[in-house]
């Protein structure tokens, strides 16, 4: 019986890992164009859901600590692992490039993350459904700030279109990785617990083909779907974003800040 | 008296009986350019001054510290938009004073002209620059010009709060590692003298300052100024543990004020001037950030003009 115990207990943990990884990539990646947005309006919007997404990682990390509760902290995981533990998805960690890049990346986000946290208030686990309750308030402003954007920018001027048809283009076959369960997503310890994400897919497609038809987009047909970021095969950029985001914390270990 | 005279003479009089003045209020032309001069270098130096603090936010060394540091930097883009509204009620648009900014016109502070480069530098720059800021802006909040006193209000209560956040940064490094101490000492080092010279050239060099006294824009001379911020930090430093790089500094028991040694005017005036370290990086910056947003401000344009059109052809179609 222990033993169950245990192994549903580092499932669990894992699932709130990845789930932490993708809002705290994320919200890494927003914030290195803190102060080069294009319009200021837009800089503070856009440094927004980075504040949003990396507080929403701060409570699951918190709850990951809680859950190993052998005197790690929330700092722990973003701060001691190396590429291969982390478990986002790539789409997260792909560069922000032009704004419509960057837009369209958060768009496709955005409409994982709203049905995820959607199913995910109905969660057996009771912190979690806390958890998305409390987060899918700022996931629902940042789906329709990102819709707005993809129609605007896809209903603006020739090149507005232009750019976020190749946005559109070249980062498409890094949306369904969402929706492919990861093993730790199939474990039946959290049946219950975690989100069937193969079961909020429709909804997310259904938003994301409304919002591209608005906004006069064509959705390429993806033959061959990216993955690999749940199991810890990450893009060639992933690296870099740990070289900044730990290395403080490398240079000076174990000290207070 | 000609009219023109008469008009001076009866703004002058509201000014001395500490009227605001408001934006469809009559006022003399340099009143206005003056303010428009002051409050564009000011929404400029909020701008700019987001680079340097910016420049850590991925490296931030916690997560706390991340998302205290982001915030932070987006209320200086918050400061930067109140001021830039405040411009515009004297008539100038925002694409007007953000092209003097960029074609180096404008000025903004030279403090953001030094390069940030450890994580103490956050530190040093939310205690001593907006401990600076406080000191420079808490009396604008009295300023003779009503939406720019107002803004300043909301402004003071922001950086105060990071004023206190960057010194609980410097408390923590200072009781901190051996290396954490050094780095926040070497952090003060560097930023000490720059801060000092945020409260610009001596009174006795200063072109604007009377004038803009006479108009209650200003209201304490640049060295009154200067004197408090030394008197304010100086026992704060103490508390650290740390020094400040100035071996004059000392108390003055009969004036009741530390005094302190010469600030290096010759550097002063080549960072002024776009001799900082980082002057030609900043402004670079900031011209990409805007030439990259061009198409997206564009866009944004474009698609609220259609829309305009589709709701008018819409009113008419439900008309017929």
């Amino acid at each position: 019986m222990g033993e169950i115990i245990s192994l549903k207990r580092e499932s669990l943990l894992k699932y709130v890992l990845q789930l932490a990884d993708n809002a705290l990539i994320l919200g890494q990646r927003l914030a290195e164009l803190c102060g080069h947005g294009p319009i200021l309006e837009q800089d503070i919007a856009i440094t927004n859901i980075s504040l949003d997404l990396i507080g929403e990682a701060r409570i699951l990390y918190q709850y990951a600590a809680e859950i190993e509760g052998n005197g790690k902290t929330e700092d722990d995981y973003p701060y001691k692992r190396d590429v291969r533990d982390w478990q986002n998805i790539l789409l997260v960690e792909l560069p922000n490039g032009h704004f419509g890049y960057t837009i369209m990346r958060q768009f496709m986000f955005d409409c994982y993350h709203y049905y995820h946290l959607k199913a995910m208030t109905n969660s057996g686990d009771e912190r979690l459904a806390q958890i998305a309750a409390k987060t899918i308030k700022e996931a629902t402003y940042h789906l329709k700030y990102s819709s707005e954007w993809v129609i605007r920018l896809g209903d603006g001027t020739q090149e507005s279109h232009d750019k976020m048809q190749e946005a559109l283009n070249d980062r498409i076959r890094f949306f369904d990785e969402a929706f492919i369960p990861s093993k730790i997503e199939n474990d039946k310890s959290l049946n219950g617990v975690a989100v069937d994400c193969t079961k909020i897919k429709a909804s997310a497609w259904a938003k994301f083909t409304e919002v591209c038809q608005t906004a006069n987009l064509e959705i390429p047909e993806v033959k061959f779907p990216q993955k690999g970021g749940k199991d810890g095969v990450h893009t060639e950029h992933f690296g870099f974003i740990l070289a900044e985001l730990q290395f403080v914390q490398k240079s000076y270990p174990d000290s207070n800040w | 008296m000609t009219e023109i005279q008469s008009l001076e003479k009866r703004f002058q009089d509201r000014i001395d009986a500490e009227e605001r003045i408001e934006p469809r209020d009559w006022m003399p032309e340099k009143y206005r350019k003056t303010l428009i001069r002051q409050i564009s270098q000011h929404a400029h130096s909020e701008v700019v001054g987001m680079l340097p603090e910016g420049n850590w936010i991925t490296r931030a060394p916690n997560l706390r510290r991340k998302l205290g540091l982001i915030a932070k930097v987006q209320d200086e883009a918050g400061h930067g938009l109140y001021l830039y509204s405040a411009c515009e009620t004297l008539g100038i648009s925002r694409d007007e004073v953000l092209d003097q900014l960029h074609t180096g016109k404008a000025k903004y502070s030279s403090i953001f002209n030094y390069p940030t480069l450890t994580w103490a530098d956050i530190g040093a720059i939310g205690w001593l620059v907006d401990g600076a800021a406080i000191l420079n802006q808490v009396p604008l909040c009295r300023c003779s010009y009503g939406p720019y006193a107002r803004a300043m209000v909301r402004v003071c209560k922001e950086e105060s709060f990071h004023q206190r956040q960057g010194y609980e940064i410097m408390l923590t490094l200072a009781n901190g590692t051996p290396e954490q101490k050094e780095m926040a000492q070497d952090a003060i080092n560097r930023w000490w003298w720059p801060s000092l010279m945020m409260f610009g050239p001596n009174d006795s060099e200063s072109t604007h300052s009377a004038q803009s006294m006479a108009w209650r824009i200003k209201r304490f001379s640049n060295d009154e100024l200067r004197q408090r911020m030394v008197d304010m930090i100086k026992p704060q430093t103490d508390i650290l543990g740390l020094t400040l790089p100035d071996p004059e500094i000392k108390w003055n028991e009969e004036r009741g004020a530390h005094d302190f040694g010469e600030i290096d005017w010759d550097e002063f005036w080549s960072v002024v001037k776009g001799d900082g370290p980082c002057n030609k990086e900043r402004l670079a910056a900031r011209v990409k950030a805007h030439e990259e947003g061009q198409w997206v401000r564009d866009a944004a344009l474009a698609y609220a003009e259609k829309q305009e059109v589709r709701k008018a052809s819409d009113g008419k179609t439900k008309v017929a």
